[in-house]
């Protein structure tokens, strides 16, 4: 019905056939090949088999109306609830409307508007997220993407509302996560998450795009190893080959693990749910606490050498192959988690830290989509 | 990149030579008159980086910061491995500046009003935020909502840390919860926008300061201006996500020189801060 009230052509590209392979680099390419399927159900057309009915709203009564997100009060079930996400577009003319489901400042700012009519409502969010990643063009700075992401955040941190959020495809960096701090955050098999692009990840530690697949596996972007990390919650299977292969069932499928977690959630109250969101949040980070405890302006603490050395010539952490199958993220972080130890603490000395280094950083380490 | 030894000279040997040229106006700078000048080029004004110390050391009161949890660590979550693995990335990147990582959080006064301050040090792999520089961030706000003090955030960093995937994105929500648990608590968050501030640094804390106070001529932006032109091929407008840019679009509160950048914290402390028995007496009225 949604594609009908878009006047969505549904003659669309076939799709690749989904490849087999034994390379896990090979194996987590063509998830992210699956994910980004033009034929793979977008936002409006899952949210027409999920929903029982469906308002779409439009604008950020601030600038305009950013066709990249859509958003608006359904019924599911019964139930009534908010439905966010972003939106790519099923074939090119579709696609330059929809600005590729890239969202520039006005969409995340929809989106805020959306979450704060559902908190005053008392209406659950759902969230569906579907992007490469925020616009990154000159209009999207002038209008302040990054504040409007941040704010997108905020949003949804102190959000009186449970939040389901959706993972239904291209989980692209900040441009995903303003939509995504749900309570539980559902994926779908084939969907991928990720703190930047593939390829913009390989053009920066690579130097070529080439090594797409490489940095794909070794971001770790798919839905299974993305709950080894307990980044995602839940994955949900997709029918045959992928969710294209029937969007109805997909949309089966989630409306079912939609249904069940808003029961789950219902039984918090708005301070418990808050507060169990933010602890969700809190605890994500991967460190060591080596227990230095405070140090007064002179004695900036450097590490001894013996456990300089020790570090430099301790092999780990150089393991690829494990991204796919074996042992999950968890574990390995587990086994991992040798750096450091007892005794770093005994041995430092006190040198300053040097300063200014203007023109000899490291190599980047940053994202910029 | 091979691994510097551990034997480097003493600090007053570093660097090896004593002259540095600006980048912006090509003028020849004795280095002992750029560091008494606080990194800033005496002839065109240009803003040299500067670390997280040398940064502390410039804004605080002297000798009242204390550095809270400096033994933070990170753990390589996903045995990252590129061009090189990202364990010997963090080797290399403790070796040469000392530090465990990008991010120094602790308290201090400025005008003899305690704050709670986090810096971050573009030196280390680009300031990039992972789990121990969301970490350390959040500690901070928190730290300023235990004590009831105001926070101040000073950001010079790419973004979020690939190496660390989607938990170092994941450090967006936690601190920008922090942040909104200080603002709950009516306590004033000061963002300080370094060269360069951008990605996902940008897009959580460094853009939600009560106020945002930015360096001259920095980057700030969120997608990096190659990704811009390369990606969608559009012309960028001159000037393109520096902080001049960021003022006129209103994102920005007040660019501030570094001279002028303590004084300039002091008053909007002593002007917007919790109410304190010592109150400092700091400069006149600003209008910029």
């Amino acid at each position: 019905m949604v594609d009908r009230l878009l006047g969505r052509p549904r003659d669309r590209e076939t799709a690749p056939a989904a490849p087999t392979a034994a390379d896990p680099r090979e194996a987590v390419w063509a998830r992210v090949q699956l994910a980004r399927n033009p034929r793979r159900p977008h936002t409006l057309e899952l949210v027409g088999h999920i929903t029982d009915a469906f308002v779409e709203l439009h604008g950020d009564r601030l600038y305009g109306d950013d066709g990249a997100v859509v958003g608006g009060p359904a019924r599911i079930d019964g139930r009534r609830v908010m439905i966010v996400g972003h939106q790519k577009g099923a074939d090119t003319d579709e696609n330059i409307r929809r600005n590729f489901g890239m969202s520039k400042p006005e969409g995340f700012r929809k989106a805020i508007r959306l979450f704060e009519l559902a908190e005053r409502l008392g209406l659950p969010v759902v969230t569906f997220v579907d992007t490469p990643g925020a616009y990154p063009g000159a209009e999207a700075e002038e209008r302040g993407v990054a504040d409007a992401i941040a704010r997108s955040i905020g949003a949804m941190t102190r959000l009186r509302v449970p939040i389901i959020t959706l993972i239904t495809g291209e989980g692209g960096s900040g441009g995903a996560l303003a939509i995504a701090a749900g309570d539980v955050v559902v994926a779908l098999e084939n969907a991928v998450y990720a703190v930047i692009s593939p390829e913009g990840c390989a053009s920066i530690l690579w130097r070529t795009t080439e090594k797409a697949p490489d940095a794909a596996l070794a971001m770790r972007m798919s839905a299974q190893d993305q709950a080894a990390l307990g980044v995602v919650d839940r994955v949900v299977p997709e029918p045959g080959e992928g969710a294209h292969v029937d969007a109805a069932e997909t949309g089966k499928r989630l409306r079912a693990v939609i249904l069940e977690e808003l029961d789950k959630l219902a039984a918090l109250s708005p301070d418990e749910l808050v507060a169990k969101r933010g602890g969700r949040y809190r605890v994500f980070g991967a460190f060591d606490d080596l227990g230095l405890g405070e140090a007064g302006p002179g004695g900036v603490e450097r590490p001894g050498l013996a456990d300089r050395l020790r570090r430099a010539l301790e092999p780990m952490g150089k393991s690829v192959g494990d991204a796919l199958g074996g042992r999950t993220g968890r574990e390995a972080r587990e086994a991992r988690n040798t750096l450091g130890g007892g005794d770093a603490r005994e041995t430092r000395d006190g040198r300053e830290a040097r300063d200014g280094r203007d023109g000899r950083e490291e190599p980047p380490a940053r994202e910029e989509v | 990149m091979p691994l510097t030894l551990p034997f480097r000279p003493r600090r007053e040997t570093y660097p090896p030579d004593m002259w540095t040229k600006c980048p912006s106006c090509s003028e020849m700078l004795f280095n002992k008159h750029l560091e008494k000048n606080l990194r800033v080029c005496g002839t065109c004004g240009h803003h040299f980086r500067i670390s997280a110390k040398a940064r502390l050391d410039q804004l605080l009161d002297p000798g009242t910061f204390r550095e809270r949890d400096e033994g933070l660590a990170s753990r390589d979550p996903l045995g990252f491995v590129d061009s090189k693995a990202y364990a010997d990335r963090l080797v290399a990147a403790q070796l040469a500046t000392g530090r465990r990582d990008a991010a120094t959080w602790g308290f201090g006064a400025i005008g003899g009003r305690r704050v709670a301050i986090c810096a971050l040090d573009f030196g280390f792999m680009g300031g990039s935020m992972g789990s121990v520089v969301g970490e350390k961030v959040t500690r901070a706000a928190e730290g300023a909502f235990a004590e009831r003090v105001a926070l101040i955030v000073v950001s010079a960093s790419g973004g979020a840390r690939m190496q660390e995937g989607t938990l170092a994105l994941m450090q967006l929500v936690k601190t920008i919860g922090a942040l909104e648990r200080l603002r709950a608590a009516g306590l004033p968050y000061i963002s300080v926008l370094a060269d360069p501030t951008t990605g996902g640094v940008f897009a959580s804390f460094a853009a939600l300061g009560d106020i945002n106070v930015a360096e001259p001529k920095a980057l700030i932006g969120f997608a990096g201006a190659r990704v811009s032109a390369g990606t969608i091929a559009e012309e960028l407008p001159p000037g393109f996500q520096r902080s001049e840019f960021l003022f006129s679009h209103g994102f920005v509160d007040r660019i501030v020189t570094r001279a002028d950048l303590r004084d300039e914290l002091a008053l909007l402390l002593a002007l917007l801060g919790p109410a304190v028995a010592t109150d400092a007496t700091t400069g006149s009225v600003r209008r910029g």
